[in-house]
């Protein structure tokens, strides 16, 4: 399958966040600076690349043989926790700026569902091994561009004359939710 | 037997990623980090930079890395520096002159008949205790203002002057310091 297609269908099509609806906690719970949602995306792009590579490995060179695929989800909840882990340590020591941003984001990822997600859905799917990485590397874009565009638009909100009534979270909602009804102009674009 | 096998499978997964972990928490493990945070806490986070670095943090690290002495920090006093040397166990050195001498603890004021509201200030101001914008009257949060005297050089119209602060010390936890000298 043509790699181009799986990252425009994971990033813009199927977009997790606003097509699937996974991975929405993250998306209205880091979305109120702009800072910290690059930061939030570009630890969740490391550890979701990641996460699907090593889901498709076990998946495919240990559950599979061994007829235990029912398990899937829980090896899959283990791996991301395990690589979450890692990832914090990793950059608490390559990038300690970065770490002291993210914070407490960073373990969030674990509980994040998109990971989980794209896990599970390569395994639906069938992905090779090049695919699984190439899908959730575009899930992780797809995941950056919204959660950087809601961001944007908040900081803009966060100024601008709302409603008492819509202040805050409220109109974080509506901006999603239009923001999901633009999303859908992609259907059809590229099926998977 | 599928259950068995499920149960093992999972476990050996587990085993594996914290074997994983603990390696790589070894390998680069956060020791150096709280050194660096340790320092960092007996410093006076002035900000001033007289100690030759940008902030407190970076000279902290410089510090841990043996890079700078421990004696270059005016507003630390005498006490900062024995602090430095009881918590890395190294001999105690007067305070290093070049880097300035210890002042009472002082505030930013500004004149603000005098003020044009460049905002310049604002831009030199490390701890962020300025508030103003264009062409509009500039003013310093005592609370939050070091003393540290960054804000004085920029001003173009000299409207900005240090008085004696209304507290006993700049120090943010001046307990922790003090008991640490004491005892």
């Amino acid at each position: 399958m043509d790699w181009v297609f799986i990252l425009v269908s994971a990033a813009l099509v199927n977009n997790f966040v606003l097509i699937k609806f996974l991975g929405l906690c993250p998306f209205m719970g880091v979305s109120s600076n702009l800072e910290s949602a690059i930061g939030m995306s570009l630890a969740t792009a490391f550890v979701l690349t990641l996460a699907s590579v090593a889901s498709h490995m076990v998946s495919v060179y240990v559950l599979t043989p061994l007829d235990l695929v029912y398990l899937s989800t829980v090896a899959f909840i283990v791996i991301i926790a395990g690589l979450v882990q890692l990832t914090e340590l990793f950059m608490r020591h390559a990038a300690p700026l970065l770490h002291r941003v993210l914070g407490i984001y960073l373990p969030l990822i674990t509980s994040n569902c998109a990971v989980l997600g794209v896990a599970l859905l390569n395994q639906q799917n069938t992905h090779s091994l090049v695919d699984s990485a190439f899908y959730g590397f575009g899930a992780a874009l797809g995941f950056g561009l919204v959660l950087v565009a809601l961001a944007a638009s908040r900081e803009r909100l966060a100024l601008a004359d709302v409603p008492e009534a819509f202040k805050g979270a409220p109109i974080g909602l509506v901006t999603a939710g239009l923001m999901a009804l633009a999303f859908m102009g992609f259907t059809g674009f590229a099926k998977l | 037997m599928s259950t068995v096998s499920g149960v093992a499978i999972l476990t050996a997964l587990t085993v594996f990623i914290v074997a994983l972990i603990l390696w790589v928490s070894r390998r680069w493990g956060s020791n150096d980090d709280s050194v660096v945070d340790q320092i960092d806490a007996l410093l006076p986070q002035t900000q001033c930079a007289q100690c030759g670095y940008p902030g407190c943090r970076p000279y902290a690290n410089a510090i841990a890395s043996g890079e700078a002495d421990i004696n270059q920090c005016p507003p630390g006093g005498q006490a900062g520096v024995d602090a430095l040397a009881e918590l890395l166990g190294l001999p105690s050195k007067p305070l290093n002159e070049e880097h300035g001498t210890p002042q009472p603890p002082m505030v930013a004021l500004i004149d603000e008949d005098r003020c044009i509201g460049c905002t310049l200030c604002i831009q030199a101001c490390p701890v962020d205790a300025i508030l103003g914008a264009q062409k509009m009257m500039h003013t310093v949060l005592a609370s939050e203002c070091t003393g540290c005297e960054l804000c004085l050089a920029p001003c173009p119209v000299d409207c900005i002057d240090l008085v004696p602060a209304n507290r006993p010390t700049i120090y943010p936890k001046p307990d922790s310091i003090a008991i640490r000298v004491q005892s």
